[in-house]
């Protein structure tokens, strides 16, 4: 290919950032160049500077950021010596941007339509009938459902994964060469994901657009891009065509992004269940959300709860811990019925059952150290006071691989990861029997995740802790899991030791979930769109 | 797969976090950075505290001692004259920034007592409890304070208990709605359902998980309602049923006073005379809100 062909040519960027009252490099210098029609994809864990490259090649730096040094061409533009207002003029018209929570970007109170073709007519690209023509004829491209009249409605009339595809739309309104997706598909269920990278990689490869792909999931960008860049604290660790780089890759920290999916535990079942849940069924106010659930949970073993959200995981486990009274039914554990509602359960009771939340920047109180978050349980339940409640947080520090150092931290002072795991030395203070981890993972990095996942199943070895593993991450599963249950809007589709459930014969809602998880390879796309033509719960999930 | 790992340890995530400071070089720290308007405000609060601790010991002559000489020039013997009746408006002055300021803060505290309380039991709990309480806040918020005030002195007498009583409940209401609406937002939080599954009780969830995470708003407001119920019993006593005689006080004083403003045209210190309580009343307004504004704006993390 010549030269003439390169659409975007970035040499030797280097982007500031400014905190704690100094200015500190967020990208070290990068290159990047891209060709039209070529997308490129950019991977990273949180933090390694994908974001703040992908709005440089807008010639944009964030509040707080500057663009200090280095290249950046675009179609023979120097967007670094370019005015604001000129740089304004090519943002929408001929670069777009396509943001991860198409929600947030979407202004409710406009209909879809209007804010579609809004770039296209501020640049005078198009006339508004033209422009409405167009939205339609791309809202089919997108796959949505009626696109002669979607645009007539308003963002909170669709889907999740409807809008984000009216993003992409809106990002094609006005024809650019260049879109930017930062991480388009990360706030997605798997099975809308799927749609929405089909439509998304049609229509770039339809109007022969060059993209930007910004994911932290190998897996997606695999699907999408014909490049791949790895960076880290805001460097390039390596670039390779996707076949090589998911082929071969050459440096340690590429091998190790998917290193949680290298995880392998064989699966162990036993018939001893200490908690199973008789035939519940739950309501939140007159909304049913559960029915006629039945889930029985082996001693020292890991059953995992998957589904897409609103399957009813997260109310499973609010039935269990009694946050939410069950209308019928029963928990049963260790023999004995669990009184319904928190407030009739005995201390005890209440400490043999902890749970583990998603967020632990919520689950935690912001003004507490972790002295006194990890030494509340303590004395609260054991009754450990003092310099005794001292020792114990320094050995359930070192039990999950941090020091003494960081008793007065506040959570504020942890990374993600860290957090998780104080959080998880928070349960393991009341000596509990069954810990439910509700989507303790997912808010993580890769490699943050894998040391989680290990931490995990490392005290399920020394203590015999029994977990209930809730996550919608198929990849999680096949890495932990002894049991799976599967769970579809409110029911379980099937329950069974893990290799029984991810092997076929598959009920069809199984099937659909196990296909919509992106594989690292690159024709998986294509097939998984093909296969899950034939399935009649597909329809469904089209809808979404 | 865990030869790619070596490097990798939980500890290390964060590389260099500070060293923990102790609170007392946090608020030297804050304190070099405040602004020169916060200063100004910090400076005069410290003299109005110094003026009303050693009140005694500062005038020279006593509360109520009266004096032969009504409405006396300023100078001689009384630095800015004696009042209607002959009592030094310096020592007058003095003393009732002790009474002013002192009623004002326990008023100010006693409607904290009771709407913080009842504003975070309300957010706690939710239900018909904060239903009863919140609508009966409407009730109490729908009629004018000042005349409700002036209606329930009326009817329990003014004496300083119930002038302290009746201010406090009142201005308790906006505490209440503003307590309840920040502990709204944190009573959702996942650490007050994790402090409810481990099965703490009311008051623990409420002092230990709520409270600290709603300080600064409070704080912020308690600058506010201070300067309020200042103005009130000022208000007040200046309407007369306020801090009633011989009790010095600044409300009251501006009324005492208030005819000597027409000898201005000959005399301007006898003008200004009954201007000072008034003065001292605004300045330390000015000086509270000051401080307050600062503080809203760290706790708020806004930048200038």
């Amino acid at each position: 290919m010549s030269d003439d062909d390169i659409l975007l040519r970035m040499k030797n960027v280097v982007i500031d950032g400014f905190s704690d009252e100094k200015w500190h490099e967020i990208i070290k210098g990068v290159d990047l160049t891209l060709r039209r029609g070529e997308v490129l994809g950019l991977i990273g864990e949180s933090g390694a500077g994908k974001s703040t490259l992908g709005l440089a090649a807008m010639g944009f730096a964030r509040p707080g950021c500057r663009l200090t040094s280095g290249e950046i061409w675009f179609d023979g533009h120097d967007l670094m010596k370019m005015s604001e207002a000129k740089k304004q003029e090519l943002r929408g018209s001929r670069i777009a941007y396509v943001a991860q929570s198409a929600a947030a970007a979407f202004n409710p109170a406009h209909r879809l339509i209007d804010q579609t073709i809004e770039a296209s007519l501020t640049h005078d690209v198009k006339s508004a009938t033209e422009a409405r023509d167009d939205a339609r004829t791309l809202y089919a491209a997108m796959d949505l459902p009626d696109p002669d009249h979607i645009g007539e409605r308003y963002p909170h009339q669709v889907s999740g994964g409807q809008l984000q595809r009216a993003m992409t739309a809106m990002a094609m309104s006005a024809r650019p060469d260049l879109i930017i997706f930062d991480e388009p598909t990360t706030a997605l269920d798997v099975t809308t994901q799927v749609n929405v990278l089909a439509a998304m990689r049609e229509a770039v490869d339809r109007f022969n657009t060059a993209a930007i792909y910004i994911t932290h999931d190998l897996a997606v960008v695999a699907q999408m891009a014909d490049r791949i860049k790895v960076l880290r604290y805001g460097e390039e660790v390596e670039e390779a065509p996707t076949a090589e780089m998911l082929s071969n890759p050459k440096e340690d920290y590429t091998k190790s992004l998917w290193s949680v999916r290298s995880i392998e535990k064989p699966a162990e079942t036993s018939d001893d269940h200490v908690l199973s849940i008789e035939n519940v069924t739950a309501a939140y106010g007159t909304v049913p959300v559960l029915h006629n659930v039945s889930i029985s949970v082996p001693r020292g073993k890991t059953v995992a709860v998957v589904g897409e959200s609103g399957s009813g995981k997260s109310t499973t486990a609010r039935v269990i811990t009694g946050l939410l009274p069950p209308l019928k039914g029963r928990v049963m554990f260790d023999g004995e019925a669990l009184p319904p509602t928190l407030k009739g359960r005995s201390k005890d009771q209440l400490r043999r059952i902890q749970m583990i939340y998603q967020s632990a920047d919520t689950a935690m109180n912001p003004r507490h150290t972790l002295r006194e978050i990890i030494g509340r349980p303590l004395e609260f339940y054991r009754g450990i006071k003092g310099r005794k409640k001292d020792e114990e947080v320094a050995k359930l520090l070192e039990l999950i691989e941090l020091d003494e150092s960081f008793m007065d931290r506040l959570p504020g002072e942890l990374s993600g990861g860290q957090k998780q795991r104080v959080c998880i030395a928070r349960a393991l203070a009341a000596e509990p029997e069954v810990i439910i981890c509700d989507e303790v993972t997912s808010a993580l990095d890769q490699i943050v995740q894998e040391g989680i996942l290990k931490l995990l199943m490392r005290l399920q070895k020394e203590l015999g802790i029994t977990y209930i593993f809730i996550t919608h991450d198929l990849a999680t599963v096949q890495a932990i899991a002894d049991e799976i249950v599967v769970m579809w809007r409110g029911k379980v589709v099937e329950q069974g030791i893990k290799d029984d459930i991810l092997n076929p014969p598959y009920p069809e809602y199984t099937q659909l979930l196990l296909s919509s998880v992106p594989t690292m390879d690159p024709a998986w796309l294509g097939e998984a769109v093909a296969a899950r033509a034939g399935l009649s719960v597909s329809d469904l999930a089209a809808e979404a | 797969m865990s030869d790619t790992q070596q490097t990798y340890s939980a500890k290390d995530e964060v590389g260099q976090v500070r060293a923990r400071r102790t609170r007392l070089e946090r608020m030297k720290i804050e304190l070099r950075k405040a602004p020169p308007t916060a200063w100004f405000g910090m400076v005069v609060i410290a003299f109005y505290l110094f003026v009303a601790l050693f009140a005694p010991l500062l005038a020279p002559y006593g509360e109520a001692e009266i004096h032969p000489i009504p409405f006396a020039p300023w100078g001689g013997d009384f630095p800015l004259g004696t009042d209607q009746i002959g009592r030094d408006i310096l020592s007058r002055l003095i003393f009732g920034a002790r009474n002013t300021i002192g009623i004002a803060l326990v008023t100010t505290l006693v409607a904290f007592a009771i709407g913080g309380g009842l504003g975070l039991a309300a957010a706690i709990s939710r239900g018909w409890t904060d239903q009863l309480l919140s609508r009966a806040v409407d009730v109490l918020m729908a009629i004018p304070p000042l005349i409700f005030a002036l209606m329930l002195l009326s009817i329990f007498g003014s004496s300083i208990p119930s002038l302290i009583f009746i201010i406090a409940v009142l201005d308790s209401t906006r505490v209440f709605r503003l307590t309840r609406a920040v502990a709204m937002n944190v009573v959702v939080m996942e650490y007050v359902e994790a402090a409810r599954l481990r099965g703490e009780g009311l008051g623990w969830v409420m002092r230990r998980e709520i409270l600290p995470n709603i300080m600064p708003p409070l704080v912020a407001e308690f600058g506010l309602r201070f300067c309020f119920v200042f103005l009130t019993i000022a208000a007040l006593s200046f309407l007369g049923v306020g801090i009633q005689p011989p009790t010095a006080d600044w409300g009251s004083m501006v009324r005492d006073n208030a005819s000597l403003i027409q000898f201005a045209q000959y005399d301007l210190k006898a003008g200004i005379t009954p201007i000072l309580p008034a003065f001292a009343i605004a300045l330390l307004t000015i000086a509270v809100n000051f401080v307050v504004d600062w503080f809203l704006m760290k706790s708020s993390g806004l930048k200038e």
